[in-house]
């Protein structure tokens, strides 16, 4: 295939008309000792017909949750995309574009985005949220780097309840010599360790991060630790689950400064990982801290209402080393499909998602309890819990063998996700393989 | 302008409902603690599917995408995205598959990636990539951060200052500070290339790395990358490779062979992925052998028993910068690009891309100021320096202007050493045909300039909204619906 429309006739009187005989003339800035001499080592072009049944053959390689009921979560979930969302988002219109960088032809870009942040900050309580960043790992690194920025602290407290690539991923952000990051023990009761959390928690602490639910699923004690946070005058940093804030208590409720997560659950499809979206919101007094792009709202000079991108002088095509962030391209695409998500399900929708994940992960714990299995820890979770296995990567192959796409593997343990996706009769077959090879 | 989705919202239309529940009664109780719980469920519109289907029709009658036309949007590689990659990305096998799967139930996933990871090191010449980035400065950081990492594993800790042409893009600068580096500009020379003087007098053995984009965001190639390479390397440093122009050089030169250690792609723009109205992107980064230990984790490999495994065993990695392996479902359509394209085609697109943008260049040279007007690769600068002197017509006038004819405008007031500048890049899949029809608007349009200005500085007055208020954007912030807001 080839998508250049002109010809080798068009091309050659094309360069004629620049006063050029040959196609190498073009490059003849390039000096001779660093051109490409050869032709790249890359199999030839394929029809479109070829290429299809190719990509198809590969595709069909993957035990996909089409045919595979998927028990993972871990910060991924299989979550019911309705089919308006998936065919909107599919517009070329919104896909082909470029960032909105010229508001009066991109009025449709603006307006999706500005009702997106709208979106965040009804779900998460929020003031301010900006118009997404690359995951929820990074929009952690960037909010902790925000809570660096503004308190000119060090610390940076994680407890061991949080996703583990989160928190790596916040490692790798923060500016080394500049900030600590600093992981609380692990006490072994699946949630922060209040007492310390509390020694931990000194004057040089610029933020005290909490994951809610949490890695394992459960409901940390967030008015205790939101007391411990801002006594010494750092920030409460929450990581959220879209989903789960339906029925939870807000960030805004709960006081956060900056509550960030990852947005795939609301209409994203899983795609191995990416492209999810982070999202980001803060309060009105870390406004002008906020990394990435933020459209706001305005009126042409005729007084017509009007979007555009705002507070530039935030970001690197303006402010260059002394941006807030180096981020550009963002994940918008990702955005506007959550936004299409929470458009489509509606706020009760939204609950009910949230209620029969949760309702199918009790299920779930009844039913193992019952066939003799054990529950890592003993706390309320939302759609994820801890089972207690052997060996995990065995009963995960054992179960793949029976059509299953099984748990995250814990030491010891497999962490499964319910949603509203799974039904009865597929958790009871995931207890049944369980009961008999769990503890073999 | 159209309602705001807040607007348009009806108590009790939304009819999205769950299948009844199968479980049995006490069995798959509510059992969240009511301290936990929200007062109220969160504000979102209630809409029904038909409204919110034609509420996003309509917002995408506004919105312009490369599908509507010719986007000439310098540095952003704004070229066709080809639909069957879109199908691909779209596929069970790829959109429905979780990245934490055991690795036996995703050996094709892995495998496009093995394999995409190969054509990019060939066609950059480098040895290994990462595809974990999910940008093109996501990419930077991971380069920088690899730079770093290197200096420090040699005990060599005075390193703490990143180079960076004055012609650069935003990004570069803004890495090098995230990355807890200090930048310092070099300067361009009359030419518009790197200055050769003022690169010796910054380079020091303080100096970590050169970021640099060849061809550069003139568009010019950097003829002495070679000796710019030279002289890096002596002073201990390392060179960067921003991918951004990629296109203007792939399957012709390598940047592995100019001499850089790190490149990083933008797939977003070299490799036909969608730009999506901002993101998302996807920013690979290519390193050579002596850093390969750096790479953030995990790496793709391919076993003995020919399967295919993540390996996390890299103790130097600079660690993960994302969940998972990176924007994959980008990368499926980049493979597919790559695929479709092979070898003759990866060279062919290059080749267009120059002829398109010297072609622009040669026949909009005597309307408008061209200060580098030399052979140019994949993009141009040309300026408003005659129609401001002669009518007061600007560059963001005739930027403006340019929308009323039905294009999106070029990169405009970029590159910064350039004054009222137009960043023209049209990629090689316009045909002549419309390249002839850009040309012959923007002549109108300099005719305009001089015989009707007003028109050209009213522009644009066939959109829905025309130039809009910034500084009451930035003064008083309106960042999210608000009812009280509204007019």
């Amino acid at each position: 295939m080839r998508y250049t429309p002109n010809s080798g006739d068009v091309v050659t009187s094309m360069l004629h008309s620049i006063g050029l005989s040959r196609p190498e003339e073009l490059f003849s800035d390039i000096p001779d000792e660093i051109k490409l001499n050869r032709p790249l080592e890359l199999q030839p072009g394929m029809s479109e017909l070829a290429l299809r049944r190719e990509l198809k053959k590969l595709a069909d390689l993957n035990a996909d949750g089409q045919n595979y009921p998927c028990f993972l979560g871990a910060g991924c979930y299989d979550h019911y995309i309705p089919a308006a969302v998936e065919q909107l988002s599919a517009r070329a219109e919104f896909y082909t574009a470029y960032t909105p960088y010229q508001p009066e032809i991109s009025q449709g870009i603006l307006q999706s985005i500005f009702e997106y942040q709208s979106l965040i900050c009804r779900l998460t309580g929020m003031d301010v949220a900006n118009a997404s960043v690359y995951d929820g790992g990074s929009a952690l690194g960037e909010a902790c780097k925000m809570a660096w920025e503004q308190s000119k602290r060090r610390r940076i407290i994680l407890p061991p309840t949080l996703n583990p690539d989160y928190a790596e991923i916040a490692t790798t952000y923060s500016i080394v010599n500049e900030m600590k990051m600093y992981l609380l023990p692990d006490n072994g009761s699946g949630v922060i360790d209040l007492k310390a959390l509390e020694a931990a928690a000194d004057d040089s602490t610029a933020a005290v991060v909490v994951q809610y639910p949490n890695f394992f699923g459960h409901l940390e004690d967030i008015a205790a630790i939101e007391k411990i946070a801002h006594r010494g005058k750092g920030l409460l940093i929450m990581v959220v689950d879209p989903i789960a804030l339906a029925c939870l208590k807000t960030p805004g409720a709960w006081g956060a400064d900056i509550a960030v997560g990852d947005g795939q659950p609301l209409g994203n499809p899983m795609s191995f990982g990416g492209p999810h979206l982070g999202f980001m919101a803060v309060t009105n007094k870390l406004m002008r801290k906020v990394p990435g792009r933020l459209v706001g709202q305005t009126t042409d000079h005729q007084g017509r209402r009007a979007f555009v991108l705002t507070l530039q002088a935030r970001e690197q095509h303006i402010r260059r080393e002394k941006a807030n962030s180096n981020i550009c391209s963002n994940q918008a695409l990702n955005a506007l499909t959550a936004a299409m998500y929470m458009a489509m399900v509606g706020p009760e929708g939204l609950a009910a998602v949230a209620r029969r994940s949760h309702e199918m992960a009790v299920y779930a714990a009844g039913a193992m309890r019952k066939a003799g299995l054990k529950l890592r820890y003993d706390q309320p979770f939302f759609r994820e819990f801890a089972v207690e296995v052997n060996e995990p990567g065995t009963v995960n192959q054992y179960l793949l063998q029976n059509g299953i796409i099984g748990g995250y593997e814990l030491n010891g343990a497999l962490l499964f996700a319910f949603t509203e996706k799974r039904t009865k009769a597929e958790i009871d077959e995931l207890v049944d393989l369980l009961g008999g090879v769990a503890n073999a | 302008m159209p309602e705001l989705l807040f607007e348009k919202g009806v108590k009790g239309s939304n009819a999205f409902t769950l299948p009844p529940s199968e479980l049995p009664a006490d069995t798959g109780e509510f059992s969240l603690p009511a301290e936990h719980l929200r007062d109220l469920p969160p504000a979102i519109p209630e809409l029904s599917e038909v409204e919110v289907v034609r509420h996003y029709m309509g917002l995408s009658h506004l919105a312009y995408g490369v599908d509507d036309g010719m986007y000439p949007l310098g540095s952003c590689t704004m070229k066709y995205n080809p639909k069957i990659n879109e199908w691909a990305a779209r596929l069970p096998g790829f959109a429905d598959i979780h990245p934490l799967q055991p690795e036996n139930s995703v050996q094709g996933a892995m495998a496009m990636l093995y394999e995409l990871e190969g054509m990019l090191n060939e066609i950059g010449g480098m040895d290994r990539f990462t595809l974990q980035p999910a940008a093109g400065a996501h990419g930077e950081f991971v380069g920088i951060r690899i730079i770093r990492a290197y200096h420090m594993h040699r005990d060599d800790d005075k390193r703490t200052v990143i180079l960076v042409p004055d012609s650069a893009h935003g990004t570069n600068p803004a890495t090098a500070s995230a990355a807890g580096f200090k930048m310092v500009e070099v300067k361009s020379d009359p030419l518009g290339m790197v200055d050769m003087d003022d690169l010796k007098h910054k380079l020091n053995d303080e100096v970590a790395g050169l970021m640099l984009t060849n061809p550069n965001t003139l568009g010019l190639f950097e003829k002495n990358i070679v000796e710019i390479a030279r002289l890096v390397h002596e002073a201990g440093g390392l060179l960067y490779y921003d991918g951004a122009n990629l296109n203007a050089v792939m399957g012709v030169s390598r940047p592995g062979d100019m001499g850089f250690d790190i490149v990083h792609y933008n797939l977003h723009k070299t490799f036909a992925t969608p730009h999506g109205g901002g993101g998302p992107g996807s920013g690979p980064v290519g390193v050579k052998a002596f850093l390969a230990d750096f790479l953030p984790r995990p790496t793709v490999e391919l076993g003995e028993d020919g399967k295919y495994f993540f390996d996390y065993d890299h103790p130097l990695s600079i660690g993960k910068v994302k969940s998972f392996y990176g924007n994959f479902g980008v990368m499926v359509k980049a493979y597919a690009y790559i695929k479709a394209l092979g070898a003759e085609g990866i060279k062919d697109a290059c080749v267009q891309a120059v002829l398109n943008a010297n072609y622009l260049r040669h026949h909009l040279a005597d309307t408008y100021d061209i200060p580098y007007n030399v052979l140019c690769k994949h993009e141009f600068v040309a300026t408003a320096r005659r129609q401001l002197e002669e009518s007061h017509i600007s560059t963001m006038d005739i930027a403006k202007r340019l929308i009323d004819y039905g294009y999106h405008p070029p990169t405009v007031y970029f590159p910064l050493i350039v004054k009222e500048a137009m960043m023209l890049e049209p990629t090689e899949t316009e045909s002549r045909e419309r390249l002839d029809e850009f040309i012959a608007v923007m002549k109108n349009i300099a005719r305009e300039a001089k015989e009707t200005p007003d028109i050209v500085h009213a522009a644009p007055t066939r959109t829905i909204i025309g130039r809009v208020d910034e500084v009451t954007a930035a003064r008083h912030p309106v960042l999210s619906y608000q009812e009280e807001k509204q007019a």
